[in-house]
């Protein structure tokens, strides 16, 4: 009955929540304000990504100058050399790999303290949140330690088990909300119908979940992509370095050559990048989902 | 216990009418339920905590033990030197110099990316052209690695870089600065890249956070004759408070921790000249490189507990009721 009244009410009200026509907020003001915030965020992308079209004498006579002429060199030269795909591919091996262990592991373990009830699961979700104290920066002179004895130094595995330990309590924490706000009733309604709880698990619970791991997924895998100071310890063979020391031994290396160390730079930012901003969408989805609880 | 009802609604309701005579059998089935229940907890809860314990947990307590000698990293650890180590730490300058930039990029960084970022917010939650396009432009630097961020930024602001050289384009020449080496200005050229970098992630959270607040709210208001920033003042504020408080304590803790960007752009030794040294450089530089593996974990226990007391008292008194609520909502849900 009230249908049109209600739509007649949201219909205007909505906009002005939304996007405000108030004099004090013009929106010529807006747009210039987000033109120099997004100038601001990008110019030093744009510089190392243009610098690596010019050459150094360019670079040298006119610093801030735009390419002329166009360059490729510096570009073609990372691209066909053999050290940057090893370390690119290191970089994704890496990635990809904490990645899905994170999220796996994370997900079967916030599934247990979202949805079981037993004596220790608050000590279970305790101990998780207190792993966001405990910052690798502590432990990292002990961790190669046990790494190194492990046998595990030049060897990937060596990164990517301590990275997915320190994803855990982030990831654990982000996706508990997600999974204890599934209705209850659709866990009763799988019982009914003859499914365990582990069918549960696989059948409901982690499509529901979709968005909270996309967003853990992604903010993990641009971690590890860009993860410095574990293989900074870890790894001192460059055949074995992802590309964050590829970039760092490629800069100090070519101290001079300042056009192949911002091609070399911008190449190995690039895949992030592309990643980032495919999924874009979904981080901001999936972080309102969990402050929501 | 309780939660053994989620498991039984399938036996009791079927046997209804035998009820009676199934009493014994639906105890085994309890019993045989929890023990189940135990086994896929132990699955599926195990393999994480291993992890966590194996390479988070241990390896922080192996610090506290190592920090008690006098050890170059070979062997085991004989020569006991008890708190010797500590008293080194804070009896030397260097370390409480670190300290102190610690202190001022902690405090910085809250003043600095702060308002910032709620400005950001509410400006990106408008209904305006190419939104989406700007939210992935304004997160890019976060997303790039920090050795990128340090390699490019120190190429750009070298004394004969591009920025001066910008300035000097366009008439400012005298604001020319060696910003990286200059101790007069190399923390407040760190602290800019540090905005740069992290305002992004600060800017996607109160985002989220914005869009969680109930729509009901902001119509009731439009409909009591509120203007814009009444709203934002009176709503959007105050309900984005759990958010800020959230940031902000990530932001405290990363502020402690700081390693990554000033030992790419200042490396091991420019950082103490430059007056940007921070305590985990500084554990960096005197520890591993040092070989003095003892005192590098002494180091590493400081930074531990003072970033541990700084964050408990940060929870005791600013984050008690988000965290108390999100506790108690979270098992207040299960006993149902």
């Amino acid at each position: 009955m009230s249908q049109t009244s209600l739509t007649a009410r949201t219909g205007p009200s909505r906009r002005i929540a939304t996007s405000p026509s108030g004099a004090t907020w013009g929106s010529p003001t807006t747009y210039l304000v987000a033109t120099v915030l997004i100038a601001v965020c990008i110019a030093p992308v744009i510089y190392i990504i243009l610098g690596g079209f010019r050459s150094n004498s360019q670079i040298t006579v006119n610093p801030s100058g735009w390419p002329d002429p166009w360059v490729l060199t510096n570009y073609t030269a990372v691209l066909t050399s053999s050290l940057f795909w090893q370390q690119f591919t290191n970089s994704v091996i890496s990635a990809v790999s904490t990645t899905v262990g994170t999220v796996a592991l994370a997900l079967m373990a916030s599934f247990v303290i979202a949805r079981y009830s037993f004596a220790g699961r608050n000590a279970m979700y305790a101990l998780f949140a207190a792993g966001l104290m405990f910052p690798l920066t502590v432990a990292i002179t002990p961790l190669y330690l046990l790494i190194k004895n492990l046998g595990l130094t030049d060897n990937l595995l060596g990164i990517i088990l301590p990275q997915i330990a320190f994803a855990l309590p982030m990831t654990v924490i982000i996706l508990v909300p997600f999974l204890a706000a599934i209705p209850k009733e659709l866990e009763e309604a799988a019982a009914i119908d003859g499914a365990s709880r582990l069918k549960f698990f696989v059948r409901m619970v982690l499509p529901l979940s979709l968005p909270g791991v996309i967003t853990t997924g992604i903010l993990t895998f641009v971690n590890a992509w860009n993860s410095y100071m574990l293989p900074l310890f870890i790894l001192n063979d460059s055949k074995m370095y992802t590309l964050p020391l590829g970039v760092q031994a490629f800069s100090s290396e070519h101290s001079v050559d300042t056009a192949a160390v911002l091609a070399f730079t911008s190449l190995s930012m690039l895949p992030a990048l592309l990643f980032f901003s495919v999924f874009e969408r979904r981080i901001v989805g999936g972080l309102t989902g969990a402050v929501k609880g | 216990m309780s939660d053994s009802v989620t498991a039984l609604p399938k036996r009791s309701s079927r046997s209804g009418s035998e009820r009676g005579a199934a009493t014994a059998a639906t105890r085994s089935d309890r019993a045989r339920a929890e023990v189940r229940k135990r086994f896929e907890i132990a699955v599926l809860a195990g393999p994480a905590i291993v992890m966590f314990l194996a390479f988070v947990i241990f390896p922080v307590f192996m610090a506290a033990y190592y920090g008690f000698f006098k050890w170059k990293g070979f062997g085991a650890p004989t020569n006991f030197v008890g708190f010797a180590n500590y008293v080194v730490i804070f009896s030397d300058q260097a370390f409480r110099d670190a300290l102190v930039h610690n202190g001022f990029i902690l405090v910085m960084s809250l003043v600095m990316q702060g308002p910032a970022a709620i400005a950001f917010a509410l400006l990106l939650n408008q209904n305006i052209r190419g939104r989406s396009l700007i939210r992935v432009l304004i997160f890019v630097p976060y997303v790039i690695s920090e050795v990128i961020v340090g390699t490019g930024w120190s190429l750009m602001l070298q004394y004969t870089g591009a920025v001066n050289d910008l300035l000097t384009n366009i008439g400012l020449g005298a604001l020319a600065h060696d910003w990286i080496a200059d101790p007069s200005v190399a923390i407040w050229t760190l602290m800019v890249i540090i905005s740069w970098k992290y305002i992004g992630f600060a800017v996607i959270l109160m985002l989220a956070g914005i869009q969680g607040i109930p729509d009901e709210l902001y119509e009731a208001a439009a409909i009591d004759g509120a203007s814009y920033w009444q709203i934002q003042r009176w709503i959007t504020l105050p309900l984005l408070g759990p958010t800020i408080r959230v940031w902000a304590f990530l932001s405290i803790i990363g502020s402690l921790q700081l390693f990554d960007l000033v030992y790419i752009i200042w490396g091991q030794y420019v950082a103490s000249t430059a007056g940007t040294s921070t305590m985990a450089t500084y554990m960096v530089r005197e520890g591993r490189l040092a070989g003095n593996y003892g005192y590098g974990n002494a180091v590493a226990v400081v930074i531990f507990i003072i970033s541990l007391l700084i964050a408990l008292t940060y929870q005791r008194f600013v984050m008690r009721r988000d965290t108390e609520g999100a506790l108690t909502g979270a098992s207040g849900r299960k006993r149902k």
